[in-house]
């Protein structure tokens, strides 16, 4: 009967019906909010990657000098043929590439042997002071990364790249090794003491979710503990591992500041201070090439791990509650891993920043003596004898201008980050189930797979010029915001996915039933219950972007100058004790912003890294 | 007070699955009526679709007169404009409002005065009986007494129609059964006409006017709960409805009055039915006897089961089974001899094939 009635309405009556059904759909909160979302996602990250696959396949006017004849904007392989094949592809790609994936990999072990052992002692031991372990062990990566190599620098720094010889050299009075000093085993130990607490936080959840039950199960049935530990501990830990190998790994291949510091100087390069080199010699093209062999990297290991691991499990939430877990007795040992564990802290936290400190209030760098301390570095008048006639950090406008473009970055970028978070959370969320709402969340994944310097190589690409409605972007402070806040989509919507979960959806409903409009459930309901998870997300950013170094360093310029770059600028200029002056204040920001993270809002590093 | 509602044809889709397939149900003003089924009925569904929570993908509902929703037409009024008021399973009281903002914020909405957004909050809380609470946080409250503060947040902006998602069934058994007596209460007051989702039988049997059986999305019946429970429809209904649950027996029509059940035969109407049938016997429509009688079967009591007010009896013949209630604590022992006589009004005979409702 209802088939006759339909067949019955006139054409003009039935499409009136369905535009104004699909008008409904349209103005559907989570359907507009997945809209604006995609139209965001789409120029903040799919056109720019457009943008740098297309540079690297048409002639670029750059190339002129090489090929007068080249059509500009006529495609091309030229630039893949040059960076992929001869002396040319050896020296630009292929070495700086194995050079990163020595570095990651070694930087993997040994990220896995200190993460993993740390994470054991804390959550499957005895040992005492347990608690602080657990509360120091994040603290190298709330730091920047590239801390721990310029501290490597004052304390082993020879001869090999000119400058004064570090503390090292002072001391026993002999240069160390070159090996020592610059390349891959100091960039290695560097990196991994700042990485591994992927391995720890990873690993310490795995083990706190394993019930003992499980092992005392096994136990029961008269396995030995070593079979214990190979069939049932190491099992259910190994998802955990791979995840920390994967998030490590990609991490290290995409990092720069360690790598810069102590790498370039002795012409050690990776392809992220490649990357660098390339663009700063004109060839833009040539480091996009660079850019998408990264990306290429980055996304197999991680498809990789999907498939090894289960979809996305690296990414979602490896924890759970804690059962009934029993420790291991330590007995006459506990002594021995207390203080191991303890002379490692000291090593990793305390000893750089000590070394750092030091440094920076010699009068002439090399000269460890009493006699030579000052405090010119920090707060001395203009003098041409020192620093190149610049005056101390703390009377330097230079460097309060970068603090404030710092401090701007970090605010606008959390802001924007916060609330992109919630507004994404909403669109997933609500439309769960919906072609639309799955769409979003994977494009808010993308940037994840790509290594932070090659996404400011992408934003290069693609704001050098205008683009549609979009201004030319490059050079300005805008473009920085942009870049961060791109780079944290999908940190911000796993958080605000997250945070909406806990706002039950009846919550909504009953807003919305009680004669509510969009509006009034957004300021009333929405924002209320979800406040807390955007002041944990805006916070978390905030020290993330303070501290983000692989990501800007392509785009700033002297006026648009952060911390974070200002430190290389520093050392690259060979002034080393300014830069560690300002990599202390970095610090200095980073760790009291996270300790006020931990007393206002209980929200955790492992909130902060999507975990 | 009390409104009608009239839903038409009303289906829904969730991707390949038929939540509502072609739902039809004529509401009387200032009625109760229980949705009841399983759990993936479609009845909550349903519920959220008369909400205007849920767009269906086809059919029409009305309240009284005002067309809310019309797929042919394209017409959806949002939830606000349909005046209606809706409890939730797990009460949905908003966590950072105090309970007086609760019950104020549809009032605040409607941008009502605040001497009589005053007055209604005590008027509502008082019919909840929670006079004094409104400085109180939801979670500073035990579950009923935010079950409780839901409900004076619905009648605080009286609504013309009531709606009710399962709103008991997060309370406990003791505490359910005294919102029982004041939901019921509540309606008598009010007159609103009233939707109430259930899985719970005798929680749609003791508050309904009328109760719509739903199975797989379809209506299978829409009656009072007398017609329900004493001539279900069909065999799913029948099943679905009573405790301990109906006897249904295979048998095959012989003549004019009786059915043969195998074992033995059982007296019957049947001038209409004729082939294989089911018999649908409650269990408390057969009579217990410990000595023969004409027409009284002989059965073993496998199995007695006193539990106060009653007692439940499972007597066994061959392969035949019947479960029998009986008032009081029963007297009988396991393997008693027992004679049971039944009833014919009370049988019930249904297609075997179809499994409806034979009509005498």
């Amino acid at each position: 009967m209802t088939s006759v009635a339909i067949t019955q309405i006139p054409f003009s009556q039935r499409l009136t019906a369905t535009s104004r059904r699909f008008f409904r759909w349209l103005t559907r909160p989570q359907v507009v909010l997945a809209l604006i979302m995609l139209v965001i996602m789409f120029y903040m990250v799919i056109i720019p990657l457009y943008k740098l696959v297309e540079t690297t396949v048409t002639w670029q006017s750059s190339d002129l000098s090489r090929n007068p004849d080249a059509e500009v904007g006529g495609l091309t392989a030229f630039h893949w043929v040059r960076m992929l094949t001869g002396i040319f592809g050896r020296i630009y790609t292929y070495t700086p590439l194995q050079h990163s994936m020595t570095i990651a990999i070694g930087t993997v072990l040994l990220s896995l042997f200190i993460g993993g052992s740390l994470a054991w002692l804390v959550v499957r031991t005895d040992m005492p002071g347990r608690k602080l372990v657990n509360q120091l062990a994040v603290l190298p990566y709330i730091m920047p990364s590239w801390t721990l190599a310029q501290a490597w620098l004052v304390l082993f720094k020879n001869r090999l790249a000119g400058g004064a010889p570090g503390l090292f050299e002072y001391i026993v009075g002999q240069s160390p090794p070159d090996w020592l000093s610059y390349g891959p085993v100091p960039i290695i130990i560097c990196c991994a003491l700042h990485y591994y607490t992927f391995f720890f936080l990873f690993v310490s959840a795995a083990l706190m979710s394993i019930d003992s039950n499980l092992e005392e199960a096994g136990e029961l049935m008269g396995a030995s503990r070593w079979r214990i530990l190979r069939k049932i501990t190491i099992p259910l830990v190994l998802p955990a591992l791979l995840s920390g190998f994967i998030m490590t790994f990609s991490k290290v291949m995409g990092t720069f500041g360690g790598p810069n510091i102590l790498g370039s100087p002795v012409k050690y390069y990776v392809v992220a201070t490649m990357i660098r080199g390339s663009l700063a010699a004109g060839d833009r093209s040539d480091a996009f090439v660079l850019a998408i062999v990264l990306i290429l990297f980055a996304m197999v290991t991680i498809s990789l791990n999907q498939r090894l691991v289960g979809t996305r499990k690296s990414y979602e939430t490896i924890g759970g509650r804690g059962f009934v877990s029993n420790q291991s007795k330590l007995r006459d040992m506990k002594k021995v891993f207390f203080t191991a564990v303890i002379i490692f802290q000291l090593l990793v936290l305390i000893v750089p920043l000590g070394l750092l400190a030091y440094d920076t209030f010699l009068l002439r760098s090399g000269d460890y003596s009493f006699s030579n301390l000052t405090l010119q570095n920090w707060i001395g008048q203009k003098n041409p004898l020192y620093n190149d006639g610049e005056p101390g950090v703390l009377l330097n406008p230079r460097v309060y201008q970068t603090a404030w473009n710092s401090i701007q970055l970090a605010l606008y970028t959390s802001f924007f980050t916060a609330l992109l978070g919630i507004l994404l959370g909403y669109a997933i969320v609500k439309g769960r189930g919906t072609r639309l709402a799955k769409l979003v969340d994977q494009l808010a994944y993308i940037p994840y797979v790509i290594p932070g310097i090659a996404f400011g190589a992408v934003y290069i690409a693609m704001f050098a010029r205008k683009i549609g409605p979009l201004p030319s972007l490059y050079g300005t402070f805008a473009l920085l915001v942009v870049v961060s806040v791109a780079k944290h989509i999908p940190y911000s919507s796993r958080s605000g996915v997250s945070a909406m979960m806990q706002v039950g959806h009846e919550l909504e409903e009953a807003a919305q039933v009680a004669g509510a409009n969009v509006w009034q459930r957004f300021r009333r309901v929405i924002f209320p219950l979800t406040f807390s998870g955007f002041v944990s997300g805006f916070l978390l950013t905030f020290i993330t972007t303070m501290r983000e170094l692989s990501l800007v360093i392509l785009l700033v310029t002297r006026d648009t100058q952060v911390l974070a770059s200002l430190t290389m600028k520093y050392i690259e200029a060979g002034r080393d004790q300014m830069g560690n002056i300002v990599v202390l204040l970095l610090v200095l920001i980073t760790v009291t912003g996270n300790a006020l993270i931990g007393r206002f809002t209980g929200g955790s590093l492992k909130k902060g890294l999507g975990m | 007070m009390g409104t009608t509602i009239r839903i038409n044809n009303l289906t829904k889709k969730f991707g390949d699955v038929l939540a509502l397939d072609h739902v039809s149900l004529d509401i009387d003003p200032g009625t109760f009526v229980t949705l009841l089924g399983p759990s993936g009925c479609g009845k909550t569904t349903l519920l959220r679709c008369v909400a205007g929570l849920e767009e269906p993908d086809g059919g029409e509902i009305y309240i009284g007169d005002m067309l809310i929703f019309s797929h042919e037409k394209g017409i959806s009024l949002p939830s606000s404009k349909r005046d209606l008021g809706l409890v939730f399973q797990n009460y949905a009281l908003w966590p950072h409002m105090k309970v007086d903002k609760n019950i104020t914020f549809a009032l605040e909405i409607q941008k009502m005065p605040k001497a009589e957004m005053e007055k209604r909050v005590k008027e509502s809380l008082k019919e909840v009986q929670m006079e004094g609470y409104e400085d109180r946080y939801p979670r500073e409250m035990s579950g009923g007494q935010q079950q409780r503060i839901a409900l004076a947040r619905m009648l605080a902006y009286r609504p013309k129609v009531f709606l009710m998602d399962e709103p008991l069934s997060n309370l406990d058994a003791r505490l359910r059964m005294d919102m029982r007596a004041e939901l019921k209460r509540l309606h008598h007051m009010s007159g609103a006409t009233t939707i109430y989702v259930t899985h719970d039988q005798v929680e749609a049997l003791t508050m309904s006017t009328k109760i719509a059986i739903m199975k797989e999305g379809v209506v299978q019946q829409f009656d009072t709960p007398d017609k329900i429970y004493h001539f279900p429809i069909n065999l799913f209904v029948a099943d679905f409805i009573g405790n301990p649950k109906v006897n249904l027996l295979e048998g095959e029509v012989r003549g004019k009055n009786a059915v043969d059940l195998g074992t033995f035969k059982i007296g019957v109407d049947t001038f209409r039915a004729d082939g294989k049938v089911v018999v649908g016997i409650r269990p408390e429509d057969i009579t217990i006897l410990d000595h023969p009688e004409p027409e009284a079967v002989e059965f073993n009591a496998y199995s007695v089961l006193p539990s106060g007010a009653d007692s439940t009896i499972v007597a066994r013949l061959g392969t035949t089974e019947l479960t029998i209630r009986e008032m009081g604590i029963s007297k009988l022992r396991m393997d008693d001899k027992i004679w049971l006589k039944f009833d014919a009004k009370t049988l019930n005979l249904y297609h075997k094939d179809s499994g409806n409702l034979i009509l005498s």
